[in-house]
């Protein structure tokens, strides 16, 4: 068992959170740490999920309210320590309300909540998330579940990502109508990844998939 | 100090498509209202509260709107001020 702490966070309206907690201590034996998001003690903490789910509601907008919590306060110097922060789905629009990753989430282009099996091109290798699958085969599997899925992006912002390889994955048949297919991007320093796919969701064949095992290892 | 409402209106920026306009659009015909060249659906937020003067509202109201209200990476917004 690693002696890493991986911290995940917990917002009212969060419901990956026990997803996280199996696919982390259950598959990968990874100790585990709830953070309630009033809490903004982190200490001894190595990395963090901001799992998927509805914090507040949705209200206002995806994300926009979550980022104001004592915890989310934290993770800036969390973040500028260079230790790791991945943001699944609910979890990757609160990275783009609170800064830390550029571009928006919004409403799929069909208006449809889609709850489907995803094909995604991993894009990088960078910040070692996709390292063992990259080696393996650029093309990966991940459950999505989402309403308002559709990353979008400038395409000044668009350039930035591409030429500093910053986008995570591409969606092989963009299902939302995402700016330029991506499904899943990171900061400049590759240490915060945010991503609508839920890697949680495929830890196991019975779930019909085992993908996102080394997504979440790379945690620890 | 003194009362002031302050009606702030949110719009998703014109680069941004808006799915949910174009349905209620598609809506619009069904009830024989043709010839809509667009429909967007925004946001109205009405704020109450007390100030000593329109300047201090203004401040409060733009760190509000920059910060929470919208985002501007697809949200444009203004407002307008009504002393009570």
């Amino acid at each position: 068992m690693s002696n890493q702490t991986v911290g995940i966070v917990v917002f009212p309206g969060s419901n990956c959170d026990r997803d996280i907690f199996w696919a982390l201590e259950g598959c990968l034996n990874i100790k585990t740490k709830f953070l309630w998001h009033e809490s903004s003690d982190l200490s001894g903490i190595d990395s963090i999920v901001l799992p998927g789910g509805f914090s507040y509601g949705d209200y206002l907008r995806c994300g926009a309210v979550a980022r104001f919590s004592p915890v989310i306060n934290s993770l800036y110097d969390f973040v500028n320590s260079g230790r790791r922060v991945i943001g699944i789905c609910n979890g990757f629009q609160i990275l783009t309300e609170a800064g830390f990753l550029p571009g928006a989430l919004t409403r799929n282009k069909d208006l449809n909540f889609i709850c489907n099996n995803s094909e995604l091109e991993v894009q990088t290798s960078k910040g070692d998330w996709f390292k063992e699958l990259k080696e393996k085969n650029n093309i990966i599997n991940l459950p999505i579940a989402h309403g308002e899925g559709r990353y979008f992006c400038d395409e000044d912002t668009y350039k930035m990502l591409a030429d500093n390889g910053l986008i995570a994955l591409k969606y092989v048949l963009n299902p939302n109508g995402s700016s330029y297919d991506i499904a899943g991007i990171m900061n400049k320093n590759g240490n915060v990844l945010g991503l609508m796919p839920h890697p949680e969701r495929a830890c196991d064949e019975v779930l019909g998939g085992t993908d996102g095992l080394s997504i979440l290892n790379s945690l620890a | 100090m003194n009362q002031f409402q302050v009606k702030v209106s949110i719009r998703l920026r014109p680069s941004v498509l808006d799915p949910a306009g174009e349905a209620i659009k598609s809506a619009a015909s069904k009830l024989g209202v043709n010839n809509i060249n667009s429909l967007r659906i925004g946001k109205l937020i009405e704020v109450n509260l007390l100030a000593n003067g329109e300047n201090e509202v203004k401040e409060k109201i733009e760190l509000l709107c920059d910060r929470l209200f919208a985002n501007k990476v697809i949200e444009d917004y203004e407002y307008q001020l009504v002393e009570k």
